[in-house]
């Protein structure tokens, strides 16, 4: 790797030890021998394994619950529902006041997506776990579901989830997340153009090669040891602690060893009913999700839908841009409230626009719940942004790099949401790549800085 | 119940065992281990032969036959039978062939059975203790078919007279979007004299392209040629959706692999 | 339930155990026998990270039934470096940064080792053909492959 020590040179340091030097990873000797010990590595006598049962339905009361069956089949040690379950109502954000806690551990009453868990059968074998989980009869009745996000929003829609009262979350600022700065439509009516599109996503599932799970030793000393590929410790390990109102001295997670996240492991789902159940049981116990449950059971990336409005002027300068953003949450919050308003703050992208206006909403719809995924809630947003860009670029006839040159924000411009610009260094990395794609652009691009302005 | 093995050393032994309810036959166990893994609780007991015949490949008078235990590994190296490697080779990656057999392959649902593909296009005959069947007709009645498939024997084609073609998203391995096999034979002056084309994934199971065979009889291979073959082609089929490809996605894009195969 | 006699050398000890008739080969080494190296990434045959060497040949532990491997020769990943020494393969893919999460690791290096065991200096598209049945999702694949070429390397010049 080469380190171009021309930029920032009279600001940087060059006492550098490790940047650009190959450093062994620490884990890379036991990954090759095989000696890595992941969650599912950890096998206890006596553990039982846990199998859901699940919603086959997207939207659905549950009139009643028959488990007297799969109770009876060889095999089976315990069979949890929802009130086993001492706190069932939670959501994993409540640790730093999202609230309301609105997703139930173990479906109770209704089920407001396909896949959701209903019924937790724990068994000495799988197979016994799978043949007595077949046996659990659940009467359902069926309802009216909503998929897509526009439609969730219109009045008269299905109302997804009970605990919000309305399809979408429910912020300080109201029905979304708002940026407000400058006057967007003044800066529309100035404009030479105006370029209103729209940009949308698919969920995108992360597909590690290590599924969801974890096991869980019951201790002499009232503890629970946890074995586990959570991407989130201690938020796993509190939430845990809530919802089955246990101090979290009891407690013990292990792990930071996962087979592939992605984000796709920060959400908490298999921990708290897997301890409850070697609670119950006195028993190890192991759930693991089956490959198919990895990719329709685990939430994905959410859904988005991104509406760009952009004033330009001929000479480059984009003066108004207005978004509004939509981000499918599934049928509860998880991470995804959190992902719409991190949306509004990456909005208008790393381009200084003195005007702008950006709601994004997060909305509920009875699909997969969503959550973290690499970059979630700007990752779709600068797809939609990048390609704006391009048709910006085009519309005016100016070449799509140095339109990003004009734009690009620099050390001492306001942002949108009111944070001035420090340490920028997109400059200087349009520059090289400029170099580096053997796409050039006018010298006085070139001489561009990112903290120097030119006279 | 767990999922007991038995093994006999005669087909005949196990073809008596495959008659208690809920037991399947375990040949490669790509097919039958994955849905017991997966949780299909409706696989109680496997059954499985040891019978030397079944691992068997016998080559006379230009026909081959090919016992049901071969693998698609074991075809792919063999050395007189390099006209079917390409198709043996599309069969999942290294650890697949080395598993996957022959007879299994004619029970794999779409998107899975690319070998089956080609032994539609090549006319096999498919071998049980009950008699031997065409491959279609066997195919047809998959679902209710208890015999174990012993073996399938097929004329082995001329050089180049057999043309497999697999499109899959992923390179060098994936699933299939489709499979194409044709087989075909041209008169002296070059026009088709006649031919067999199979598709994998244009329905649940592998089916021929009738309307584009005969469109192609007394034609030459060029574009002029098998046009009315290639707007024919997807005639009678209903492709199947899932997450590689919409039936949409697939009935469009068949006519262009197909022209490019027929072209080759 | 019916337990069945399995009984194999794994690499290069003897083994021999009871399992419930219908264990897979993949639970009978990690649950029985305490070699946890291969791992159960889809159980289908779809990731390639049960992947295990049976008599020379790449075989998915999670499709093949432990009773259907007696008196066979098996070798998992975590039996190719001997007294303390990497194997070539491991070697080069410490060097190459060709692990990240390290879950397909093990299979990853198996399905290498039996490409180097059968064609010692493969090409570029030999190594992507062998690795073709098994799933990373971490590294982009191109370490991997330069690791095994690697190892292909230095394979011959220490023969040399």
């Amino acid at each position: 790797m080469e380190l171009r020590k021309s930029y920032f040179a009279d600001v940087r340091k060059d006492d550098l030890h490790e940047i650009g030097q190959g450093r062994p990873r620490l884990d890379s000797p036991g990954h090759v021998t095989g000696k890595t010990a992941f969650f599912a590595d950890r096998n206890f006598p006596g553990m039982l394994h846990l199998k859901m049962v699940r919603s086959p339905h997207h939207h659905a009361r549950i009139r009643s619950i028959d488990t007297s069956e799969a109770e009876k089949h060889p095999g089976v040690v315990k069979v949890l529902t929802a009130r086993d379950v001492p706190h069932n109502v939670y959501t994993i954000l409540i640790l730093i006041q999202i609230g309301p806690e609105d997703e139930t551990v173990l479906a109770d009453g209704k089920v407001r997506w396909k896949g959701e868990a209903v019924v937790a059968v724990l068994a000495e074998t799988e197979r016994a776990a799978k043949e007595a989980a077949a046996k659990v009869k659940v009467d359902y009745e069926v309802l009216p579901a909503v998929f897509d996000m526009e439609e969730a929003l219109k009045p008269g829609a299905p109302i997804v989830n009970e605990y919000h009262g309305q399809n979408y979350y429910l912020y300080d600022s109201g029905e979304c997340r708002k940026v407000r700065f400058g006057d967007v439509e003044a800066g529309f009516a100035g404009a030479d153009h105006v370029l209103e599109q729209s940009y949308q996503s698919s969920p995108i599932e992360h597909a590690p090669t290590e599924t969801t799970g974890c096991v869980v030793m019951p201790e002499g000393n009232d503890r629970f040891t946890c074995y586990t590929n959570t991407q989130a410790m201690f938020f796993t390990l509190d939430n845990t602690s809530i919802i089955l109102q246990m101090p979290g001295s009891k407690l013990h997670f292990v792990g930071g060893t996962v087979g592939g996240g992605f984000g796709g492991k920060v959400d908490v789902i298999v921990e708290p009913i897997a301890i409850l159940g070697a609670k119950l049981t006195g028993r190890p116990v192991s759930f693991i999700y089956s490959r198919e449950e990895e990719m329709q059971i685990s939430s994905p990336r959410a859904a988005e839908k991104v509406v760009i409005k952009d004033g330009v002027m001929k000479d480059g300068r984009i003066i108004a841009r207005k978004v509004t953003g939509y981000t499918d949450a599934g049928a509860y919050s998880r991470h995804s409230p959190y992902g719409a308003q991190k949306g509004a703050g990456h909005y208008p992208g790393p381009y200084t626009i003195p005007n702008v206006w950006i709601d994004t909403y997060c909305v509920y719809t009875n699909r997969t719940p969503s959550s973290a995924m690499r970059g979630f809630g700007v990752t779709i947003g600068d797809f939609a942004l990048e390609v704006q860009m391009d048709k910006l670029a085009r519309l005016i006839g100016m070449d799509p790099l140095e339109f990003r040159f004009i734009n690009a924000y620099r050390d001492g411009d306001m942002k949108a949401h009111r944070q001035p610009t420090e340490g920028a260094a997109l400059i200087e990395c349009m520059q090289e790549a400029s170099r580096a794609a053997n796409w050039p652009v006018a010298e006085k691009y070139m001489a561009m800085s990112s903290y120097k302005k030119e006279a | 119940m767990a999922l007991a093995l038995q093994t006999f050393p005669t087909v005949r032994d196990a073809n008596a065992a495959l008659k208690v309810a809920g037991t399947r036959y375990l040949g490669g166990g790509t097919l039958v281990v994955r849905a017991a893994n997966e949780g299909d609780v409706a696989v109680s007991g496997l059954v499985r032969s040891t019978d030397p015949a079944l691992s068997a490949v016998e080559i006379a008078d230009g026909r081959v036959r090919i016992g049901a235990s071969v693998t698609m590994a074991a075809i792919a190296r063999h050395a007189e039978l390099g006209a079917l490697a390409k198709a043996a080779r599309a069969v999942g990656g290294p650890a697949v062939r080395n598993m996957a057999t022959v007879g299994g392959n004619l029970f794999a649902p779409a998107p899975y059975g690319d070998f089956a593909v080609a032994l539609l296009a090549l006319d096999a005959m498919v071998s049980t203790d009950d008699g031997e069947l065409p491959v279609e007709t066997f195919l047809g009645g998959r679902d209710n078919s208890r015999a174990i498939v012993t073996s399938v024997s097929f004329a082995l084609p001329k050089d180049d007279g057999f043309r497999f073609l697999k499109v899959s998203r992923i390179k060098p391995k994936g699933v299939s979007v489709l499979s194409i096999a044709v087989v075909l034979e041209q008169a002296g002056n070059g026009t088709i004299s006649s031919a067999r084309i199979a598709l994998g994934c244009m329905a649940d199971r592998p089916v021929r392209a009738r309307a584009a065979e005969k469109a192609l009889l007394g034609k030459t291979l060029d574009p002029n040629g098998i046009a009315a073959a290639l707007g024919a082609a997807g005639e009678g089929t209903s492709p199947i959706t899932d997450p590689i490809a919409s039936a949409w996605y697939r009935a469009e894009v068949l006519p262009v692999h197909l022209g490019r195969l027929l072209l080759s | 339930m019916a337990k069945v006699p399995v009984q194999f050398t794994l690499n290069g000890s003897e083994k021999a155990e009871f399992v419930d008739s219908g264990t897979t080969l993949l639970n009978a080494l990690r649950d029985k026998i305490g070699d946890t190296s291969p791992k159960g990434g889809c159980q289908q045959g779809t990731c390639g990270a049960c992947s295990v060497i049976v008599d020379g040949e790449l075989r998915l532990s999670c499709l093949t039934l432990a009773e259907t491997c007696n008196g066979a020769a098996i070798t998992t990943t975590s039996g190719l470096a001997e007294g303390g020494v990497l194997h070539p393969l491991q070697r080069a893919f410490l060097d190459t940064f060709a692990t990240q999460c390290g879950f397909c690791t093990p299979g990853m290096i198996m399905a290498a080792k039996v490409l180097l065991d059968h064609t010692p200096n493969p090409s570029r598209e030999d190594v992507v053909e062998a690795l073709s049945g098994n799933i990373c999702r971490c590294t982009g694949y191109e370490p991997i492959i330069q690791a095994v070429l690697t190892a292909a390397r230095a394979n011959s010049q220490s023969a040399a």
